[in-house]
């Protein structure tokens, strides 16, 4: 087996394993999203990869020229790489508004926090809070 | 005018979406919004009309030949599928209007409405297109913007929900994305009739293997089948109530369409048979899902989660029926993707009326709902017969014709489970029942009334509808058949 003429591919394969495992291992909301970016990355490299003809140039049309790569996935990526930015910014944005409502990014703590907004709607449910009268919004439409 | 209609379909909410930005007042924001897509339904309802006329469609987009351009192509499934989305994305924008007033602050609003009308291209381009990169692409689109919509909500949980949706979509999506590289690796193209082609003659390589593989899971996350259900059951809870009815009436749909589309056109059901057990994963999975879910759901108290449990033990229903892989089996599958979507939409949009009204969604809270607001109430009750699966309402005929396909492959204890489940559904339903009808109401609810009639239409056009299609079943379970016997009738060839 041809291990180092592959050798694009261990790379890709690594960093996808490195960016899943930070997505999975990491608490802090930001070093996720970095994760999934490197994640994302693994996949562009992956594509590029394989549309790449040994010996070829871009494909443009010129005499000089006659093996091209197969443009193809580059465009494809190009496509990816705008779901991937996206993705993040909406992530970040998420995580900016999440450090405004709980005032962390770490994992436990917004859990720690959450259970607690959980219980509180349980004891309320069964009578334990003192005031049990909860807001009705104006009623006239 | 009329052979645009594919691309019309997908185009015209596209367009709509950031026209929708344009309006100083989201009050007409709304009204486009709803606009666009009575548009997108009506080019539905014509393409169904077309394929049942005609056979499948097929466009090519900018006038690009297949291979090269990207092509849509509409049959039997896509077209009822189609036609599904858009009603019940028009239907929900009707009681959106006066929902969302309440609901989001008035600077937010225009937002909702225009991202919205991105997801429902996302999931309209997803169903109609034939091309494998491009579902990535919708499905990139309708989850972007069902994370905003998520987020939205006015709990802050629901930031975390979203947040958590997006790590679980992405990886997913991801996965995908991986599936679809390495079949282009195998075969050079992209188009689903292509790849049904050319995917025989190089299934023996373990490239094929893998990409099935991460494609699967990706699509499994996507659809939130149990074990990877875990991001469903907050993101339905926390977003705003219209949202969630728009949501869970629709996405979990597409990504089972999606799921059904790979493996019985580009794949083939052969092919996939003899690789790996993936009768026996669905079934186990699904009838855990089943069980899992549909336990949970009775310790909810938020009545919005109680549901979107629920819609995790449906979608085991789904998944039961692919199981059974036979042509009855995915009939059923099929008829229950469309029943669910009337029941979990007529639910939804009922809860949203009850926010509306009350301002929460704790069972806790409704305490006495009955008197107070009978209409709403009275829809839900049906809604959720529904769910169990009760005679005279769609979930029976949906439950039927799963027992049906589990009877003919010999399942009996299968079918046994699956009617155990459904009174599992009856205990979280009677907890509904009694909390709003037998407990004694507070005295803060003596102010409260009837939801307004722009809510009360559209929860009761889908009651009716559940009722409707549980006794007239000749649209549902017609179409559902000859769907699932072009896929069967021609695996591996041309849908």
């Amino acid at each position: 087996m041809n291990i180092i003429g592959l050798y694009n591919y261990w790379i890709v394969v690594v960093l996808m394993a490195i960016g899943f495992f930070i997505v999975i291992a990491h608490e802090n909301l930001i070093k996720k999203l970095i994760g999934l970016s490197i994640f994302q990355t693994a996949v562009f490299f992956l594509y590029i990869s394989m549309g790449k003809v040994v010996g070829g140039t871009a494909p443009i049309l010129d005499d000089k020229w006659h093996l091209y790569s197969n443009p193809l996935p580059h465009v494809l990526i190009l496509t990816a790489i705008v779901v991937g930015i996206s993705t993040t910014a909406v992530g970040l944005a998420l995580v900016v508004r999440i450090q405004e409502a709980y005032g962390s990014i770490e994992e436990h703590e917004i859990q720690t926090l959450n259970a607690q907004d959980q219980i509180e709607c349980q004891l309320e449910a069964y009578g334990f809070m003192k005031n049990n009268a909860f807001s009705v919004k104006s009623l006239d439409e | 005018m009329i052979t645009h209609y594919p691309v019309l379909q997908v185009i015209i909410p596209l367009i709509g979406a950031p026209l929708c930005l344009l309006f100083p007042v989201p009050r007409l924001a709304g009204l486009f919004a709803l606009l666009v897509s009575s548009l997108a339904f009506l080019v539905s309802c014509g393409l169904l009309q077309q394929v049942m006329v005609h056979g499948t469609l097929v466009y090519a987009l900018g006038g690009w030949a297949a291979p090269w351009g990207i092509e849509y192509r509409i049959d039997y499934l896509n077209s009822y599928l189609l036609l599904l989305v858009s009603s019940m994305s028009t239907v929900v924008l009707i009681a959106a209007q006066s929902s969302i007033r309440r609901e989001l602050p008035q600077n937010r609003q225009t937002y909702f409405y225009t991202a919205y009308l991105l997801c429902l291209t996302g999931l309209l381009g997803i169903l109609a297109t034939g091309d494998a990169f491009n579902v990535f692409v919708f499905l990139e689109i309708s989850s972007l913007s069902s994370y905003t919509l998520i987020a939205l909500g006015t709990d802050r949980r629901a930031l975390t929900a979203s947040y958590q949706y997006l790590i679980m979509g992405t990886i997913g999506a991801t996965f995908i994305i991986i599936g679809v590289g390495l079949m282009y690796m195998m075969t050079g193209t992209l188009n689903m009739n292509d790849l049904a082609e050319r995917l025989p003659e190089v299934n023996h390589s373990r490239t094929v293997l893998s990409a099935f593989g991460f494609f699967i899971v990706g699509v499994c996350l996507k659809l939130a089948l149990f074990p990877l259900h875990l991001w469903l059951p907050n993101a339905y809870a926390f977003a705003p109530s219209i949202a969630t009815a728009f949501l869970a009436a629709t996405a979990t749909k597409v990504a089972v369409y999606v799921l059904i589309r790979y493996v019985f056109t580009v794949f083939g059901i052969e092919y996939v048979e003899s690789v790996l057990p993936l009768q026996e994963i669905f079934l186990v999975l699904g009838l855990v899902g089943i069980f899992a879910a549909s336990v949970s759901a009775i310790y909810q108290l938020n009545i919005k989660r109680l549901f979107a449990y629920s819609s995790v033990a449906q979608i085991g229903y789904m998944i039961l029926g692919l199981a059974i892989g036979t042509q009855l089996g995915l009939a059923a599958t099929l008829l229950h993707m469309f029943n669910h979507a009337l029941m979990k939409g007529a639910l939804f949009l009922a809860i949203g009326s009850v926010v509306y009204r009350i301002n929460s969604s704790q069972l806790n809270h409704m305490a006495g709902l009955g008197r107070k607001m009978p209409w709403t109430m009275a829809a839900i009750v049906i809604g959720g017969l529904s769910l169990v699966g009760v005679p005279l309402t769609v979930g029976f005929v949906s439950k039927w014709y799963l027992v049906l396909a589990l009877l003919e492959k010999g399942w009996w204890l299968v079918t046994v489970l699956v009617l155990i489940s459904s009174l599992l559904a009856l205990i979280y339903v009677w907890r509904i029942i009694e909390w709003v009808y037998f407990t004694p109401a507070r005295i803060h609810l003596s102010e409260v009334r009837e939801a307004p009639l722009s809510q009360l239409v559209p929860v009761w056009i889908l009651v009716i509808a559940n009722i409707y299609f549980g006794l007239d079943t000749s649209l549902t379970v017609g179409v559902s058949k000859l769907a699932a016997q072009s896929l069967f009738g021609l695996f591996g060839a041309a849908p």
